[in-house]
């Protein structure tokens, strides 16, 4: 795909809505278009986190497992939402597996490159990161909801 | 003296019970049923709007107040769904056909249906709080060319403890009505959402100064619900929610349920969030 499309894809996703010109064209430089059918596995819990991912079409599953109780699928990502962040912070591994439900398609966006990108541009990095903590924060305040286990115990 | 308003119902002694015979069971869940109600013999049928509520009496037991859930069109068939969490939701789900139960109802504010028209409409719902919603569902979708887009975002604890499954399949097979689930936990085979409901609200689409939304499940769903939309610059005024309280009378006489200066059987149940929202912080009540 060329990059003048993947940039007009970057303008348009949730995550990188209103990103000064200058920047999407930086982050254009580390990010490729890919593909996942139904089933595939994204990526293994402790594998190197070497991508993040703006989801544009499908659903993914962030599973885990436990003995005992078998697979778990903790959260699901769809649309306009972005898949990963260990890519960000040492050690860079993943934490939990992700599975496209269905096809998926996304950005990836190369971890390493943006890291790279980021420590050059403060501006762009100081920017990712508000950005990256928002939908940090909202998923921390989801999982504590999940947590109160509110339909099993009326509260 | 009759009393007759819309807290009150219609009955010359709002106390008693009218005997009402159970038409059929159905197990919903492991823990929730449904029962369909019949006027018992020389009773009038009752009519109702979406959001009221009657007092379910299991005879000898006691009594307990629970959301019609049925269609209001369908005049003559009265439905509740119930959970069992106590002695007398667990005595009217050992119900069958032919038993008896007595009534009183139906009480309470119903949700904003006709002031909704020419509006976006946004029903949220959490675990059995879909049972309440489920008749302003019927009559959205009855007069469906009245309103802008019309959404339900369903939240359950998992896959098993999906509400009226198959009614939500069907309301999704249509075409003007989106419908998204999601539950809390699941297992890989699930190929459905997973994550609290609030996280289905960036999914939809509607015009936030032009929105009217229903809400109705756990308190603390309901107020990070609320939130939410207020975030996304929908009015307090246009936020709907049915409270729930341990209602004894259902006629804002005993007060069991009050809730700060309101009784939730008279004022409510269903209030919106613009005249509620500060008592959700006072821990005390």
């Amino acid at each position: 795909m060329k990059a003048e499309r993947i940039e007009s894809i970057l303008a348009t996703h949730p995550f990188f809505e209103g990103l000064a010109a200058e920047h999407l064209a930086v982050v254009a430089d580390c990010a490729t278009s890919v593909r996942f059918a139904a089933g595939e596995k994204i990526f293994h819990e402790g594998e190197e986190a070497q991508s993040f991912y703006l989801i544009r079409h499908g659903r993914v599953a962030i599973d885990t497992h436990a003995p005992q109780r078998g697979g778990l699928t903790v959260q699901t990502i769809g649309e306009g939402e972005i898949l990963g962040w260990s890519w960000m912070t040492p050690p860079y591994r993943w934490r939990f597996d992700a599975r496209a439900v269905d096809l998926v398609r996304a950005i990836a966006l190369d971890g390493r490159c943006l890291r790279e990108k980021c420590e050059a541009d403060h501006d762009l990095g100081y920017e990712l990161l508000k950005r990256l903590t928002l939908v940090i924060v909202r998923r921390l305040e989801a999982t504590r909801l999940q947590l109160l286990d509110i339909y099993g115990h009326q509260v | 003296m009759a009393i007759r308003s819309e807290a009150t119902g219609s009955l010359s002694d709002p106390m008693t019970p009218r005997i009402f015979v159970v038409e059929r069971f159905r197990r919903e869940l492991h823990d929730t049923f449904t029962l369909e109600l019949t006027p018992g013999p020389g009773m009038a049928p009752i009519v109702y709007r979406p959001g009221q509520f009657n007092m379910l009496y299991a005879m000898g037991v006691g009594e307990a107040p629970i959301s019609i859930s049925g269609d209001p069109a369908q005049t003559g068939q009265l439905i509740h769904t119930i959970r069992s969490v106590g002695a007398v939701t667990e005595a009217l789900g050992r119900l069958r056909s032919g038993d008896a139960l007595g009534l009183r109802g139906p009480y309470g504010r119903p949700w904003p249906v006709e002031a909704a028209a020419g509006n976006d409409v946004l029903i949220i719902a959490g675990g059995i709080g879909l049972a309440p919603l489920r008749p302003a569902i019927y009559c959205l979708l009855a007069e469906r060319h009245r309103y802008g887009r019309v959404a339900l975002l369903y939240g359950a604890r998992s896959p098993r403890e999906i509400l009226y499954r198959r009614q939500l399949e069907r309301w999704r097979a249509r075409f003007d009505i989106e419908v998204e689930v999601t539950v809390d936990r699941a297992a890989p085979e699930w190929r459905g959402s997973v994550g609290v409901v609030t996280t289905l609200l960036p999914r939809v689409q509607f015009d936030p100064d032009h929105t009217t939304v229903m809400i109705c499940g756990p308190e603390v769903m309901m107020r990070h619900v609320a939130r939410d939309l207020i975030q996304r610059g929908v009015a307090e005024e246009q936020i709907h929610l049915s409270m729930e309280r341990n209602m004894k009378c259902a006629i804002g006489f005993c007060g069991h349920c009050q809730y700060g200066p309101k009784f939730i059987c008279r004022d409510g149940p269903v209030f919106d969030f613009h005249s509620i929202g500060g008592l959700f912080g006072v821990r005390e009540i």
